[in-house]
């Protein structure tokens, strides 16, 4: 059975006319680690708040189709029973940090799950660690800046170690050394812990390399759906507005120019092997 | 334009956000500030439209020391484009947030409603302007932002992170206004982390490490300096980066677009195979 399964979901925020999503119907097995990705508007983070009910519990609106998560269907499931199941990082930290310090915004959800302090204790450091705040833990999230708030607001929620990862934009305003630190971390959880990650992201450059499978949105819809390969190289995304990262962009090139790459590339690393191997030949 | 001469700042906190940097920004130039997370970027932008003021040296616009305008004087010369767009909306409609700042400004009637016409159509939001901006996606959210600073025609403009949230499409669309904008001798200064938008764009960087300057120049220069680069928590454009891993086998290093790297590479690969 597939972790979660969207069957035929059509969602209209109140006060709008026009449905956010239309008919979307999407299945995510345990353990993928899927990009969603499209122009902005485009519904993805309006799909992803139904990955863990706030649409429409919290938003309320009109919703047709199902979402199964977990077994659970988030129309009559409560939220407070998903959110043990499903953790989301919001795109703007500020919305979900409230605490008076770093550890406290970080232990607020432990707390809440009745955990052991000891266990508390634990998981606190750890998420702290993993994200490199350690020295902000006496801080006030409201005194810090935009990329530090970013990373409490992944701390507290991979503290909770949820099954599955919701994170929309997650590192926009950290620096590509930073993000990349982070993005390591979740394909760690995602490798070792077999957490299963939902990443919306337009820098597909920083991205890509970690997934295996993305998912293109437009206009509400689904339009593309594949490995990472296959999207970027083919014409469609583009036409879409997908950022295609400059490696996919230089075989293309390339391609045109009658010089195949024996595969496309994903990353710096492997165009410069592969190219390597031809010239080494 | 904009003159900084030895500016430092602390802010009450008593973290020294700024230590000491000097640089020129004139009209028609297009800046881009790199960095890491700290390292005094956003600081900086805030120094010229006199949101800060130097706590030891100093900042002129236009030849006026910042520390004798008001903020409302000076950010009708300097606009600036804040990171998270939440903070700057309050209006209830898209509409009223543009005509906000031209309104304050003191620009007659007639005039705010062509430009919050032409500021809409710009940046693709007319169909958006009877909404609350609180119900605008992250990426339409900050165009908004950017519309409600352009809209007054600022002669400098400073938009913090401006490819957040943002497709292809959208960047291409920004490349080509601060293109237009270039061109009628505007400053236009962007902070960003999105090193390949500054490969496309290939302005003028500034890249800046724990309160100071570390480099200075056109971007094919900066951007391709691996070790500064690295030290500033920034990473390389892809393509520079495939060029040097394979500098040992003699390719140039100073490369960022991919439309160079594909001449170099179609000369040397089908020699190779050929």
């Amino acid at each position: 059975m597939p972790l979660i399964e969207v069957k035929n979901l059509t969602y209209t925020y109140p006060g709008s006319i026009k449905p956010s999503i239309k008919k979307v119907n999407l299945t995510i097995e345990k353990g993928e680690f899927l990009i969603l990705t499209g122009p902005s508007g485009c519904g993805k983070t309006t799909l992803c708040r139904c990955f863990n009910g706030l649409i429409p519990n919290f938003y309320y609106g009109k919703l047709s189709g199902d979402i199964i998560v977990a077994g659970l269907s988030v129309r009559e499931c409560p939220t407070f029973e998903l959110a043990q199941r499903v953790g989301f990082v919001f795109q703007n930290p500020e919305n979900q940090l409230f605490a008076l310090s770093v550890e406290k915004d970080v232990a607020f959800g432990l707390e809440n799950l009745g955990l052991p302090r000891e266990e508390i204790r634990e998981r606190v450091e750890w998420a702290l660690d993993m994200v490199r705040i350690t020295d902000l833990r006496e801080m006030a999230p409201y005194e810090l800046s935009g990329g530090q708030q970013q990373r409490v607001a992944i701390a507290s929620v991979m503290a909770m170690r949820p099954e599955i990862l919701v994170l929309d934009e997650p590192t926009s305003f950290l620096d590509p050394v930073a993000a990349k630190t982070i993005f390591e971390v979740v394909k760690r959880f995602n490798e070792e812990l077999r957490m299963t990650i939902i990443l919306v992201e337009h820098r597909l450059d920083l991205t890509a390399p970690y997934s295996n499978r993305i998912v293109v949105m437009d206009k509400g819809q689904i339009k593309l759906d594949g490995t990472p390969r296959e999207i970027l190289r083919s014409d469609k995304a583009g036409r879409l507005g997908v950022c295609i990262p400059k490696v996919v962009k230089l075989s293309e090139a390339l391609k045109e120019e009658r010089v195949k790459l024996e595969q496309v590339p994903l990353t710096a690393d492997e165009t410069a092997q592969i190219i390597r191997r031809i010239l080494e030949r | 334009m904009i003159e900084v001469s030895g500016l430092h700042f602390t802010y009450p906190t008593g973290v020294e956000a700024l230590r000491g940097v000097s640089t020129k920004i004139g009209k028609g130039e297009f800046v881009a500030i790199m960095g890491e997370n700290g390292a005094g970027k956003t600081t900086l932008a805030k120094h010229f439209n006199g949101l800060l003021k130097p706590s030891r040296g100093k900042v002129f616009v236009n030849g006026i020391d910042t520390r004798k305008a008001s903020v409302a004087e000076l950010s009708r010369k300097v606009g600036l484009v804040f990171q998270n767009p939440d903070h700057q909306f309050f209006c209830e409609t898209v509409k009223e947030e543009i005509a906000f700042g031209l309104r304050n400004f003191g620009f007659p009637r007639e005039a705010i409603k062509e430009r919050v016409k032409w500021a809409l159509a710009l940046l693709g939001l007319t169909k958006y302007e009877k909404s609350s901006p609180f119900v605008l996606s992250g990426g339409e959210k900050k165009r908004l932002a950017l519309a409600s600073v352009l809209a007054w025609d600022p002669e400098v403009l400073i938009i913090d992170e401006p490819t957040i949230g943002q497709d292809y499409a959208q960047k291409e669309k920004l490349r080509h206004f601060i293109a237009q904008l270039i061109a009628k001798e505007k400053a236009v200064i962007i902070i960003t982390h999105d090193i390949e938008f500054v490969a496309d764009c290939s302005p003028r960087v500034i890249v800046m490490s724990r309160g100071r300057i570390v480099m200075d120049g056109p971007a094919w220069t900066v951007l391709t300096n691996h070790k500064q680069i690295l030290k500033a928590a920034l990473i390389p454009p892809q393509v520079t980066q495939v060029f040097i891993k394979l500098s040992d086998l003699g390719m140039p290093t100073g490369i960022i677009g991919v439309n160079e790297a594909r001449d170099l590479l179609v000369e040397r690969l089908l020699g190779a195979s050929g």
